[in-house]
């Protein structure tokens, strides 16, 4: 099937070419960054991860959010979503891949990368993000492939497929939760110290996730000529608001609990999320932004006339993404440090190499989902003819 | 002779599951080979001079500290190739300066005489009895030895920085470039660095091989640091521990540090 990505219209050359060029532009910044050191980088001592660690948190929710299709479709056959169950899969995929990439380059020793299997330390939640993360890669390659070679086909997917699908349930909820678990097991990190951080991972990847794939689902529609149907779109749109919902609920959550107990050390960190300390704001714009962001998105999501409506729904994918980027991304990461154990606030500001990494890579997962995608769109109007 | 195709397989077979298996045939190499290796090595069970300890421990005596003195972290710095970076974005540090409100948050308020509270004194690696550092790298590189010593394996390090992050202390930097030309002078008796790796205070382990003390006790002539076996109630560290009231640094997180402070 994948000569099917060889051949295509201008158009998917083009969108081939220029993510190709912005992926080169991150490999030559990467070289840079491989010679000198992270010291290219906006990290620091105090604030030891960045935009890097940030966007594989944000990711690994967009790869997990598959589950929102496939399990409705597998577990309740749901029949609406069995048109676009691959399409999540391959998203996932793409994530995936980004999510490792984004590990690898955070790294000061990335030769040394294989040791984390090589030398496997069973207490370290960092080894087990890295099983679970291939494992689940592995899983939706093989589910996302095989059974768009059966559509190809014209048969239904073969019967040794089922359990890898089945496996793939749980799976996508492992992978969150551990990516959680880098986080919520640090004793000196109050911010990051609580047990709500995986069900709020969740709840946030179920909302970012299914509004990247309606948005995707949208370009399919326009420029692929496939129509995922409207009782799909309708019912992803539905997730994507509950679960919305409950993330904002999982904050508020969180912020009644410091707000209201006190502990110094608690309130510290939000209040820096929220208002900057000693005169660095930076994030705190950047969450108001937010802020508006998913009130906007509630506002379109609740109202049934605007969520049932494409353009309006475009736009409130468009905020739930943006605003859950911002929060789950580096609104939490660099928050998590600042201040410091020692209650120092040391500015983070990603740098231009960093940045021109970060978006090199993003770059390369669009890529992959342009070429699955494209694959995707030839298979069916293969079997639609 | 050329193989079969089905030797070729039973070859092919084999070697992937050499491949796969590396820390198997790891773990059987090491138990083969560990005896004549440890008994190589300074400071290891076997060797003369060096000092040993069931639980180091060292203790601050911040009444004896004086504000402007660099002494022991000058030492430190030179025997272990610390290289001065010159930002305290990228700097690394071993042992370093900080005052009491920001190394003892939670004893800080308001009616703390000024001299106290602004006082600075030095911070270090805690060398936890429970280190979150040791819990959470993903390839051993950092690691607990028998007598608490917290250590770093530059060579197993792949520079994920999850350890500084799940350090409470703020007692490890990565080398964010390469150190070498930072250095301001060399001491050959102990390794460089590279950039890219995790670093930080190893309670001169180099030097306890060796029957020394650690450099920065040894410098400091107020003798505000002593270093001591803590399992061993005639140590010094265990004669002021026992007498004098000492405190820790955030205590109810469970890691045990084993640098205690007199205030």
């Amino acid at each position: 099937m994948l000569e099917k990505a060889l051949t295509g219209s201008n158009r998917y050359y083009g969108c081939v070419a220029i993510l190709l060029a912005f992926f080169g532009m991150g490999v030559y910044f990467y070289l840079h960054e491989l010679e000198f050191g992270l010291a290219v980088t906006g990290m620091s001592r105090d604030v030891s991860w960045g935009l890097y660690i940030s966007q594989f948190t944000f990711l690994v929710g967009i790869a997990a959010s598959a589950v929102m299709v496939v399990l409705p479709y597998y577990l309740h056959d749901y029949k609406a979503f069995g048109r676009i169950t691959v399409l999540g899969e391959f998203l996932a995929i793409a994530a995936v891949i980004m999510c490792v990439t984004f590990i690898f380059v955070n790294l000061g020793q990335p030769a040394r990368v294989l040791y984390v299997m090589f030398y496997p330390s069973l207490t370290s939640v960092l080894f087990w993000d890295m099983v679970v993360v291939s494992v689940y890669l592995v899983l939706n390659m093989i589910t996302g492939w095989t059974v768009l070679s059966s559509v190809k086909e014209g048969v239904p997917p073969p019967a040794w497929v089922k359990p890898f699908i089945y496996l793939s349930i749980p799976w996508a909820f492992s992978i969150h939760t551990v990516t959680a678990f880098i986080y919520a097991g640090m004793p000196g990190r109050s911010f990051w110290l609580t047990a709500i951080m995986a069900p709020r991972f969740l709840a946030a990847a179920f909302a970012s996730g299914p509004a990247l794939l309606i948005l995707l689902c949208f370009v399919l529609k326009r420029f692929g000529g496939f129509d995922a149907g409207k009782k799909a779109i309708d019912a992803l749109a539905t997730i994507v608001t509950y679960a919305l919902i409950i993330s904002i609920f999982f904050v508020l959550v969180e912020l009644w609990t410091v707000f209201y107990s006190q502990v110094p050390d608690d309130m510290e960190h939000y209040r820096f999320l929220f208002r900057g300390l000693e005169g660095y704001n930076t994030i705190a714009h950047w969450m108001t932004v937010s802020v508006i962001s998913a009130v906007i998105a509630l506002v379109l999501l609740i109202n049934p006339r605007t969520r049932k409506k494409e353009s309006f729904l475009a736009i409130a994918c468009v905020a739930v993404f943006f605003s859950l980027w911002i929060e789950k991304g580096l609104g939490l990461l660099v928050t998590g440090f600042t201040p410091s154990p020692m209650g120092h606030v040391t500015r983070y500001m990603p740098t231009g190499p960093e940045v021109a990494i970060a978006i090199g890579i993003w770059a390369m997962g669009f890529l992959i989902v342009t070429v699955l995608y494209k694959i995707f769109l030839a298979v069916r109007e293969a079997e639609d003819l | 002779m050329a193989p079969t195709r089905r030797e070729f397989l039973i070859i092919a077979g084999l070697s992937a599951i050499g491949a796969a298996c590396p820390p198997l045939a790891r773990i059987v190499a090491a138990k083969a080979k560990a005896p004549e290796v440890r008994a190589g090595l300074p400071g290891t069970p076997g060797s003369m001079s060096a000092l040993k300890a069931k639980r180091w421990a060292m203790v601050v005596d911040a009444k004896r500290c004086i504000d402007d003195c660099q002494d022991c972290i000058a030492a430190c710095h030179y025997v272990h190739n610390v290289p001065a970076i010159g930002n305290t974005k990228h700097e690394v540090k071993w042992i370093w300066p900080e005052r009491f409100e920001n190394i003892f948050p939670e004893e800080s308020h308001t009616h703390i005489p000024d001299a106290m509270g602004k006082q600075l004194m030095p911070v270090l690696c805690n060398h936890c009895d429970n280190p979150p550092c040791v819990r959470v790298c993903p390839t051993g590189a950092t690691f607990r030895r028998s007598d608490g010593i917290v250590m770093m394996d530059s060579h197993r390090c792949i520079g994920c920085k999850i350890c500084m992050a799940a350090c409470p202390y703020g007692a490890r930097s990565i080398n964010f470039m390469d150190p070498r030309p930072f250095i301001r002078k060399l001491n050959l008796d102990f390794p460089t660095r590279t950039k890219g790796v995790v670093e930080k205070c190893n309670f001169c382990e180099e030097r306890l091989a060796k029957g020394l003390l650690p450099a920065c006790v040894m410098a400091c002539e107020q003798k505000a640091m002593v270093f001591g076996d803590a399992e061993d109630p005639n140590s010094k560290v265990r004669q002021i521990l026992d007498k004098e009231f000492s405190i820790r640094r955030r205590p109810e997180l469970g890691t045990n540090p084993q640098v205690y402070y007199i205030l």
